[in-house]
């Protein structure tokens, strides 16, 4: 059997000492799509940010292909998966092309400057994202979900096997939400990454992802083949909000009562 | 997009720039020399004024130039370390703890070496503090580390303005002196130049990792960098580079503050690019202030400290109001 591309075993995860997961069992294989949905404070977040390893787990252990988090460099980790976080903060200014580049970090040498060949893969990024013909432009004269693709595009170029996404959707306006997603599942199909995605529409996660996981903050969480998990009496209690359940050409969609 | 070759040019030209106002501290002043003379007083030669130039004004320049290079790329590394554009090197306390340690050395009458070994002692004093602080829960957050620094910084200037009011009338210019910053109480120009090229030379393999690190600490954290270590690290290097320069010439105002925007402004943020051209830019405005100090009203020197905020106040409000539109 293949090594998955990220493991997690009997994972515990808290915040300011409330346990949000606990004892959580998880992998991802090559191709394979995961959502996380839960309330808002539900650990959703962290739980993404302690699967990236940037935050050190409660009680369980992680691999990232098959090697723990704590036995990598940063850099080894850096070119196993990347993770897109849901803040993009810049004090200093910096153009389009210039951020993309950053994707690249982890595959250049202590002393080397990016090539040719990574700025046409920044480039090939930011065409891919829609964002082509900004690549001069400062990154503060851009809205907010031209940064957030922009985000993406610089997680593109680091061009890692597995993507963890902390709400990849976060001010994209309908025709970039679907574009984002159609990007990451093409990825998942035509190149085997592995995808774990925050979401907040049920119905984008049935359509989108293979799996879902449902967190309720106080630690309980269930994860199954999006069809299993992603009903209206799941999410209606999940949410604590009456949905309702529509099926449309073999999709899902969810109204609130 | 960034080029290796287009940073050695504009290295290149600022060398020629720091080079330039080597040539006028070495030329100007109250004996006016001669450009062969100064040739022939470099290469170790007898000329008239020779003497001038190798005890006085060259030993003067390159302390100026290490002094004002060690600022600026201490600013530069600082306004990094806590992703803050208003930062400066002395925002952690590190020249309130010099200037206590100088200014007590100085009011008790210790001779110049005892002052250089106190003020030292003071900013390892003051960066061992607010490092002990900061970083005592682990959390070391930007927040956390600034507001320690700001506190500690101000606790250094009451004490200073407490030695002020009781140090005896004879003792108080030297002390004001130092205060402004001063190139004239500099010993020898050889430890800040030292320090200089270690800084410069353990700043720059890390300088794309604080690229990232401008960015963000989880960002650069998920690129690869490894973050905690880093920050530790610029922060020692910023201290020291500041604690170095400090206790040469004081503290001296708006280089380290003034000179990386300007290089920013000019040639974008790319540290690897941005820390070196600090460094030599910072060290030629520096050397061109301190010219301009020792000749403008002499033979009354001014304290260079007070040149480089004349100077800064307004080139600095000038790019804040531009860069707000």
């Amino acid at each position: 059997m293949n090594t998955p591309l990220l493991a997690a075993h009997g994972l515990s995860v808290d915040i300011a000492g409330r346990r949000v997961v606990r004892a959580l069992d998880l992998d991802i294989a090559p191709g394979q799509r995961l959502a996380i949905l839960g309330r808002n404070g539900a650990g959703k977040s962290t739980l993404l940010a302690t699967l990236a390893g940037l935050r050190e787990a409660s009680a369980g252990r992680i691999e990232l292909a098959g090697t723990p988090y704590a036995r990598l460099t940063p850099r080894a980790a850096a070119l196993h998966r990347a993770w897109l976080g849901q803040t993009q903060a810049d004090p200093f200014g910096s153009t389009v092309l210039e951020t993309a580049l950053t994707g690249r970090h982890p595959h250049l040498g202590r002393w080397d400057w990016e090539s040719t060949h990574d700025a046409d893969l920044a480039r090939s990024a930011l065409a891919a994202v829609g964002l082509g013909s900004m690549e001069t432009r400062q990154i503060h004269t851009l809205s907010g979900g031209e940064r957030q693709r922009l985000a993406i595009a610089t997680l593109l170029a680091q061009a890692a096997p597995l993507y963890l996404l902390d709400e990849p959707l976060a001010h994209l306006d309908l025709n970039h939400q679907m574009a984002v997603l159609e990007l990451f599942a093409s990825a998942a199909r035509d190149c085997g990454a592995g995808i774990v995605m925050v979401l907040h529409d049920p119905a984008l996660a049935h359509r989108f992802c293979d799996r879902a996981l449902l967190i309720d903050g106080e630690g309980n969480c269930e994860l199954g083949a999006v069809d299993a998990v992603l009903t209206a009496e799941k999410l209606s209690a999940l949410y604590g909000y009456r949905l309702h359940q529509f099926a449309h050409d073999g999709q899902r969609c969810f109204v609130p009562d | 997009m960034p080029n290796r070759r287009r940073a050695f040019l504009i290295l290149a030209v600022l060398v020629l720039l720091a080079l330039a106002s080597f040539w006028t501290a070495l030329a100007a002043g109250s004996i006016p020399l001669a450009a062969a003379d100064i040739f022939s007083a470099l290469l170790g030669r007898e000329a008239p004024g020779a003497d001038i130039v190798r005890q006085l004004r060259l030993p003067r320049a390159l302390a100026g130039f290490a002094c004002g290079g060690l600022l600026a790329l201490a600013g530069a590394l600082m306004q990094v370390l806590l992703r803050n554009p208003l930062a400066d090197p002395y925002i952690l306390g590190i020249s309130g703890g010099a200037g206590v340690g100088a200014l007590f050395a100085i009011m008790v009458g210790l001779p110049a070496l005892g002052v250089d070994g106190l003020a030292f002692f003071g900013a390892l004093g003051a960066m061992v503090l607010v490092f002990g602080l900061a970083h005592g829960d682990g959390s070391w957050t930007q927040t956390r580390l600034l507001l320690t620094g700001v506190i500690v910084a101000a606790g250094c200037g009451a004490l200073i303005s407490l030695m002020l009011v009781i140090a005896p009338e004879d003792r108080l210019r030297g002390m004001l002196f130092w205060l402004t910053g001063d190139l004239g109480q500099a010993i020898s120009p050889w430890p800040p130049m030292l320090a200089l090229s270690v800084a410069l030379l353990l700043a720059m393999p890390f300088a794309r990792e604080l690229n990232l690190l401008a960015r963000g600490l989880m960002q650069a954290q998920a690129l690869g960098v490894a973050v905690n270590r880093l920050r530790l690290a610029i922060f020692l290097l910023a201290s020291l580079a500041t604690a170095a320069s400090v206790t040469t010439a004081g503290s001296i105002g708006f280089i380290g503050l003034v000179v990386p925007h300007l290089v920013r402004l000019a040639t974008g943020n790319d540290q690897r690019l941005l820390l070196p051209a600090s460094a030599v830019a910072g060290g030629a405005l520096l050397l061109l202030a301190d010219t301009l100090a020792r000749t403008l009203i002499a033979p009354q020197q001014l304290p260079v400290g007070v040149l480089t905020a004349l100077i800064g106040v307004p080139v600095f409000l000038f790019l804040l109001s531009r860069q707000g539109k």
